[in-house]
């Protein structure tokens, strides 16, 4: 076996995560610089993988497996395609910003960090993972730093409700399509969780139109579909700064990914037959998150709702099944998480510094933190999909694919996108623009270097990606990813 | 270097100016305007090269310079960039070239570069002026410098690199990347004194106004991807037979064929960024940037690129058009640019404020080019596009330098006024003179002034091709909106320049210096000079003489041959129109003394309430459009659907459960189960009291929920694989 290079990225947040707690809490530096390390080398791998991965073969590369459970088939069996590669690459650019961010945290920063790269840990390992318990496994393991992270760091106000909300919509989730999943397991008859050989299991039409809802839907659920993604926007802004960035930026994707590698793909016929479906539901995830976002007052609430409103996107994306909507949709997923990631963090810098989220109050913040406001912008851009911005060649092919497969779909999504131009202006105009309040004037300082190193980083990543989505190899690498699905799929 | 390379550097010139103020120059005033200069001069220098080279190539219609590179793939296909010149690009190039450059030269002395910093001048707000102390005699209010100098050069060159890759774009996607750059670039200009409420408004109001148009322009640019596979004009837009599918091909709405609706789609996206009605209503209000912004965003720029995009799409709106009746398409560009025309023309006719007019002037003018295309008068509407470019960036930069100079005055005297407001002005022909005569030019060429200005022949092609179309119903409305153009022109140039100074400031108003005059000069010689390109053959007498190259050139883009009337009606017309509009507007206006109300006001009474109140339409898309759609988000997806039903559903969940639970306590657990372990119960229920007391009564319902959720997941599991488990 060669050089076991995605178990480092799985494990090596766990152990650090570990060490961490081993130490005794006094020792706050130490446990910022352990992580901070294991962060970066985790990254570093992660980009190696990015630039190793071998476009022209395609396929699953990297490939680690052994025995775990023989019995009930049950294997350790890690690796990566072009759809799952950039999203190990975000989850690790998410989760070093995420740690960069927290620097400051003084509250426990022992069991914080440790939290941290537990979550870490879990969302590595479900995006490597080719075996169906495999995933649930490392899918269970980020429920309990979860919910703990929420309830002890998040905001007072909200935490216990938000946290509560969000674990047990994540557990709803997870427990439903378990019970997809293991009805797959026993109709494929050949004791083996191996997604791979399931792929082949030949499953009868009936049965997939009837699982693949169950399956499909657990999963999604974790994406925010409509009518469960109420646990988002509360989850996330009752979270941490990094936690809310892992939560939108990374879970959400977690979530959407399980949903196309194990339903779509799996169950092809069941998605054909529940496509028309989940098409409506992502059209009115886009429409009907901007439109909430719109009139939020609370500035991160109307960033939690942009996240229902982009995985939308998503899901309009992987619903119409063909080459381009795909291809939109592995884009937008890598897309989305770097800038909501980024707006989480400077939502999360304004309110540490200003100790209010309510837009009213706040104004004229541009001069104050300039980087931080550059930054937001920037996400703001990619988010109402500016050309020259990686939103965009999310998005392009996402419409193109829309129109081809029903040209409503489109019209109607395109007017939430219009609507998430206003809400962004609107943001961006009250909190950056405008006349500054005394107060802020006089309290308010600018970002610290930590912080203007994962803006500039992010914003910095999303203009390369959408100037150069080929050169910058990340549209040839989801392409590779999109191919195979598309011969299971059986769609153009 | 291949010709084609030196294409690409158009675009990039700018682009670099760009980042490099951003990143190094920031700080230094007189290098960022240098850098910004450079870029802009450097981009009018290649695209005065490509433009010679352009019209010295025999057959460039059918053989244009392009270059492309593989962007992004599409399935089997790449999505890709690329750039061509072409005869349209080629005329377009050149006049965003000299507009451009005149524009960024004539910024340094609008944003009073070499002036001292200002008293009390902050970031975000128009520079208020410093006080001088000088060794003799008294201190003297004098002009300042604007505080973000730097980041005024840096943006507009952004804006320039937008505008430029738009031009030179040989596909859809091109254009639209360069497209909403340029979107985004006027946000951040309109909106650059942002500490002006009304500017921060007027921003977000071009900003999404003109979105509304994109998005129905990204969806056109997506079906017509899906239709026909690609986005490059000569593929998808010059190729007969696929044209001719398209237009055959019934699209299922409104019993438009493929052509037709992807046409009116696309459309949208130039009534958005052209002004067009119904989506006028941001152009007017955009005056709030600085002034080089309102002649980049008027002329060079944002709202030529609207009617770029119309005139390369034009094939496909007219596709199955065959000389006599119009394709639906090209009738809904005819109504909406006739009417456009008119219908500004009436609201600029009340206007006071010097920008204002020529804001609705602009979008007046935009209309005839639409209606052009409509008719069909493909050449008429490239002419107008380029001669209306030269004059209206002049009277633009000519209303920056009399506002300039009326600042000046209002810092002398210390009054209270207005600067732009015309009736604060008059009599500045003789503290201005080099100022009058370029907006003279400027003025007489909006209005069609007949033989020596440029906006006469462009205007008469128009009305000629409207009319020999026997587009009777357009030829008359583009006639009448003439008139009123040639009035309030004139209505314009009489309150400003001629009679006496009706204010103290007015007086003392002082000639701008010749970094902004020596602008304003080039493209008046403009004003006049591009209207000799186009001289129609069979025009009298002129006609023999001339070559009426710019038809050929341009005309060489379609595959027929547009037809000619034999009627000197339009050409009557246009003199009747232009003349008689001038001369009234001076009639009514050489008298108006200091505190006269408008003299149009009374005549008109009700009607003239109605155009200086610009037909309510704000008023009316505020309560039909703004205050529904924020109900909609507020009201009822925010309280009903998501806090009241949603919500409600997974609370009534929640306690649901805990009832569910409760009852099991009280009528099972509590008296049956509780006889066999009386003392234990009571143990685990005082604990459970216990425990009840430290958490919320949320917390618990949810804990509930889980248990309840755990036990039917497993029942449904054990159900659907009964005696399966073992395996």
């Amino acid at each position: 076996m060669s050089f076991p290079i995605l178990s480092l990225i799985i494990f090596l947040p766990l152990a650090a995560g570990l060490v961490i707690l081993a130490l005794p809490a006094e020792r706050k530096q130490a446990v910022r610089i352990i992580a901070l390390t294991a962060a970066v080398l985790d990254l570093v791998l992660a980009v190696v993988v990015f630039i190793a991965y071998d476009v022209a073969q395609g396929g699953y590369q990297f490939v680690e497996r052994f025995w775990w459970v023989k019995q009930l088939g049950i294997s350790y069996y890690a690796g990566v395609n072009g759809i799952s590669t950039p999203l190990v690459l975000m989850g690790a650019l998410v989760v070093t910003s995420g740690v960069m961010i927290s620097w400051r945290v003084e509250e426990r920063p022992r069991e914080f960090f440790a939290y941290l790269m537990f979550l870490g840990a879990s969302v590595q390992g479900v995006f490597c993972s080719l075996d169906l318990f495999m995933v649930f496994f490392f899918f269970e393991l980020a429920v309990f730093p979860k919910y703990l992270m929420i309830a002890l760091w998040g905001y007072p106000k909200t935490r216990d409700y938000g946290s509560m909300k969000l674990t047990l919509y994540l557990f709803l989730g997870s427990v439903v399509s378990l019970v997809g999943v293991l009805a797959m397991y026993f109709a494929a008859g050949q004791n083996s969780f191996d997604m791979l050989t399931l792929e082949k299991a030949g499953f009868s039409r009936a049965f997939q139109q009837t699982w693949f809802l169950v399956v499909f839907g657990g999963f999604a659920i974790l994406g925010g579909i409509f009518p469960f993604h109420s646990w988002a926007p509360d989850g996330h802004v009752a979270a941490p700064t990094a936690v809310s960035m892992l939560l939108a930026g990374v879970e959400m994707k977690v979530g959407a990914f399980a949903a196309l590698r194990v339903a779509i793909m799996l169950l092809p016929d069941g998605a054909h037959f529940w496509a028309p479906l989940i098409l409506a539901l992502g059209t009115v995830n886009v429409v009907y998150g901007a439109l909430i976002a719109l009139i939020q007052t609370d500035f991160k609430y109307v960033i939690g709702f942009s996240s229902v409103s982009h995985m939308g996107l998503v899901l309009i994306g992987f619903a119409t099944l063909n080459n381009e909507g795909l291809l939109g949709a592995g884009m937008q997923m890598f897309s989305h998480g770097i800038m909501t990631a980024l707006f989480f963090a400077v939502v999360g810098m304004v309110y540490d510094r200003a100790h209010t989220r309510n837009i009213g109050e706040l104004g004229g913040l541009f001069r104050k933190m300039p980087v931080a406001a550059v930054g937001f912008i920037i996400a703001g851009l990619v988010s109402m999909g500016m050309p020259g911005f990686s939103g965009f060649v999310a998005e392009f092919p996402i419409f193109m694919g829309a129109w081809k497969t029903l040209p409503l779909v489109a019209i109607i999504a395109v007017l939430g996108v219009i609507v998430t131009a206003g809400y962004i202006l609107l943001v961006v105009g009250r909190v950056f623009f405008g006349t500054i309040p005394p107060k802020l004037d006089e309290t308010v300082g600018d970002v610290s270097l930590m912080d203007k190193l994962v803006v500039g980083g992010l914003a910095a990543l999303m203009i390369l990606i959408g100037v150069f989505p080929t050169l910058s190899k990340m549209a040839p690498l989801i392409q590779s990813g999109v191919t195979p699905i598309l011969a299971l799929v059986g769609g153009a | 270097m291949a010709f084609e390379t030196l294409i690409w550097l158009i675009p990039l010139a700018p682009l670099v100016a760009f980042g490099l103020i951003v990143l190094f120059t920031n700080r230094n005033k007189a290098l960022s305007h240098w850098l910004a200069l450079s870029g802009a001069g450097i981009a009018w220098l290649l695209s005065m090269w490509v433009f010679l080279r352009a019209v010295s190539t025999e057959g460039l219609a059918g053989e244009p310079f392009a270059s492309v590179i593989n962007w992004l793939p599409a399935a089997d296909t790449w999505l890709q960039i690329g750039v061509v010149v072409d005869p349209i690009t080629a005329v377009t190039l050149f006049f965003v070239a000299w507009t451009v450059l005149m524009i960024f030269i004539y910024s340094v002395g609008y944003h009073n570069f070499g002036q001292p910093a200002g008293d009390h001048d902050v970031p975000g707000l128009p520079p208020h002026g410093a006080t001088l102390k000088e060794k003799k005699g008294p201190a003297r209010r004098v002009l300042s410098v604007e505080p973000m100098y730097s980041r005024f050069f840096a943006l507009i060159s952004l804006f320039a690199f937008a505008m430029f890759l738009l031009v030179v774009s040989d596909n859809l996607l091109t254009l639209y990347i360069g497209w909403e750059i340029m979107g985004f670039c006027s946000y951040m200009l309109i909106g650059f004194w942002y500490g002006k409420v009304s500017a921060r408004n007027a921003a977000v109001k071009a900003f999404l106004t003109t979105r509304i148009g994109d998005v129905f322009m990204l969806l056109g640019i997506v079906g017509l991807y899906s239709a026909t596979g690609t986005l490059n004009y000569r593929a998808a837009l010059a190729d007969p037979a696929v044209l001719e599918r398209l237009a055959a091909a019934d699209s299922g709405v409104l019993g438009l064929s493929v052509a037709g609706l992807l046409g009116i789609l696309l459309f949208i996206g130039t009534v958005g960024k052209s002004a067009q009605f119904p989506l006028h209503v941001w152009l007017p209000d955009a005056m709030e940037g600085p002034t080089p912004v309102s002649a980049m965003i008027h002329a060079a720029t944002m709202v030529s690129a609207g009617v770029y995009l119309g005139i390369r799409i034009f094939p496909l709106v007219s596709a199955g058009w065959e000389g006599g009746e119009l394709t639906a398409a090209m009738q809904v560009m005819a109504f909406i640019g006739a009417f456009t025309a008119l219908f500004s023309a009436t609201i600029a006719l009340a206007q006071n404020d010097i920008k204002r007019v020529l804001a609705y002037s602009t979008i007046s003018q935009l209309g005839y080019m639409i209606a052009a295309l409509g008719v069909g008068a493909y050449v008429a509407a490239v002419f107008h596009l380029v001669t209306h470019a030269f004059f209206k960036a002049l009277l633009f930069l000519g209303s920056g330098s009399v506002i300039h100079g009326m600042e000046h005055g209002v810092l002398h005297t210390g009054e209270k006024i207005d600067p732009q407001d015309m009736f604060n002005m008059g009599g500045l022909r003789s503290k201005m003179p080099r100022t009058f005569w370029t907006f003279l030019i400027g003025g007489l060429a909006l209005s069609g002034f007949p033989l020596i200005t440029a906006g006469f022949w462009s205007k008469d092609e128009i009305l000629t091709g409207a009319f020999g179309g026997g587009h009777l119903l357009v030829f008359i409305t583009l006639a009448l909106s003439a008139l009123l153009t040639a009035f309030y022109t004139m209505r314009q140039i009489t309150l400003t320049f001629l009679g006496e100074a009706r204010t103290k400031s007015a007086e003392h108003a002082h000639e701008t210096g010749p970094v902004m005059t020596v602008p304003l000069i080039i493209l008046a010689v403009f004003a006049v000079g591009a209207g000799w390109a186009g001289i129609p053959q069979q025009f009298p007498l002129l006609g023999s003489i001339s070559s009426n190259w710019f038809g050929h050139f341009v005309g060489s883009m379609l595959s027929a041959e547009e037809h000619v009337a034999e009627s000197y009606i339009p050409l009557v017309t246009s003199l009747v129109v232009s003349l008689g509009g001038l001369y009234l507007g001076w009639l009514v206006y050489r008298k108006v003394r200091a505190g006269d109300p408008d003299p149009l006001a009374r005549p008109l009474g009700f009607v003239y309430q109605v155009f200086k109140y610009k037909y309510g339409i704000d008023e009316f898309y505020q309560a039909v459009f703004i205050k529904p759609s924020i109900w909609l988000a507020e009201v009822f997806t925010y309280r009903i659907v998501d806090k009241l039903i949603l919500d409600g559903i997974i609370e009534g969940i929640g306690k649901g459960a805990l009832a569910f639970g409760r009852a099991v306590r009280n009528y099972f657990d509590a008296p049956v189960v509780n006889g066999a372990g009386d003392g234990l119960s009571k143990g685990v229920r005082r604990s459970g009291e216990g425990l009840r007391a430290v958490q919320t009564g949320r917390v618990q319902q949810y804990m509930i929920l889980t248990v309840a959720l755990v036990v039917l997941a497993g029942l449904l599991f054990v159900l659907v694989f009964p005696g399966r488990g073992g395996n």
